[in-house]
């Protein structure tokens, strides 16, 4: 999933101080299972905006909560069409992506984040989220145990470890796992170390961000 | 025991205090309550382990909120103590109070009250 990470409500508060009508924006999605902007993240956000304008003193600002079930796509964000004009501002609770296409499909209302999008992640255990995949678009995960050096490796290394890594550990974190130490316990407990020999081709980076925004089309799904 | 304790306390039973969520408190501050006080049982005696650590957790996001947003953090407190410990409940209903009335009314409350 994508993990986002609560913005300072302060960070929101200077976005929208100046305004009279916000629609806090969630996503029932990612950000709801990361507890960054689900439903309940909107409630919280809200009922904080609602008593920072009351304490300023302000108190003809309307502050509405909306979470839609996705907003990464046409359909969950035209829920709002109809109300969206209204709002002076919307704070978008969602991903970036999230942010970004809300923006996107109401082009006259400014739209803010409400969270810092980090990473594609998952939850190791409630409150602690960590990074497993960088996106880069062609996927090595087959000869590597199922454990991705992109994204895991700090140097991105594809033929085996550097010399940093020491006791299973990254030299960069004594924390962090060394991700070739990992890749090479998967192999062994798999039986697959003859890929460990194996030398990596340099990979074709085209299809990781260097190459400018991706976008996939298939036509085989296209209506 | 006909202990006195403040009348301005109103007394919300929840089958644990893990159960309080920010939420809970945010709505009650927001509606118009000086101020919100959690009482759990002592620490280590949770029947269900760990619902009155959770609960002070929140209580202390409650209290960052509302450092940010300009608003006294003391308006949300946690207090620990046996069920059957009456006097210390009167004891921390009577210093909620106390601390409460030195803040003064929540800005929010007073808000509506002028505007009835």
């Amino acid at each position: 999933m994508i993990v986002a990470d609560k913005k300072p409500v302060e960070e929101i508060i200077e976005y929208v101080k100046d305004c009279q009508k916000i629609l806090v924006l969630g996503c029932n999605e990612c950000v709801t299972v990361c507890e960054a902007g689900g439903k309940k993240e909107v409630g919280v956000l809200a009922a904080t905006l609602r008593m920072y304008f009351s304490n300023q003193g302000t108190e003809d600002v309307q502050v509405d909560e909306r979470t839609l079930e996705r907003q990464c796509d046409h359909e969950y964000l035209e829920e709002i069409r109809d109300i969206a004009d209204q709002y002076d501002a919307i704070v978008s609770i969602a991903c970036g992506v999230g942010i970004q296409f809300t923006a996107e499909k109401y082009h006259s209302i400014p739209v803010y984040p409400g969270v810092n999008t980090c990473f594609l992640g998952v939850t190791e255990q409630r409150g602690l989220w960590t990074e497993r995949c960088q996106a880069c678009g062609q996927c090595i995960l087959a000869y590597t145990g199922g454990i991705c050096p992109v994204a895991r490796c700090a140097k991105r290394l594809f033929n085996g470890p550097c010399g940093g890594s020491s006791k299973g550990k990254c030299e960069i974190n004594k924390e962090l796992d060394c991700a070739w130490q990992l890749i090479i316990d998967r192999l062994k407990a798999i039986d697959r170390m003859d890929l460990y020999e194996k030398l990596f081709n340099v990979k074709d980076w085209s299809t990781d961000r260097a190459g400018g925004p991706r976008k996939v089309e298939r036509e085989d799904v296209q209506i | 025991m006909r202990l006195i304790y403040p009348t301005s306390f109103r007394i919300i039973r929840v089958p644990c205090t893990g159960k309080v969520d920010v939420q809970h408190m945010l709505r009650a501050l927001e509606k118009g309550a000086d101020g919100v006080c959690v009482i759990g049982c002592m620490e280590g005696e949770c029947l269900y382990k760990t619902g009155n650590f959770r609960a002070r957790k929140r209580v202390e996001q409650v209290q960052r909120i509302l450092q940010s947003i300009g608003a006294d953090p003391g308006r949300a407190r946690m207090y620990n103590l046996s069920s059957s410990d009456g006097p210390l409940f009167a004891k921390y209903a009577g210093e909620m109070d106390a601390q409460i009335r030195e803040l003064g009314p929540n800005p929010m409350k007073k808000k509506k009250q002028s505007a009835a």
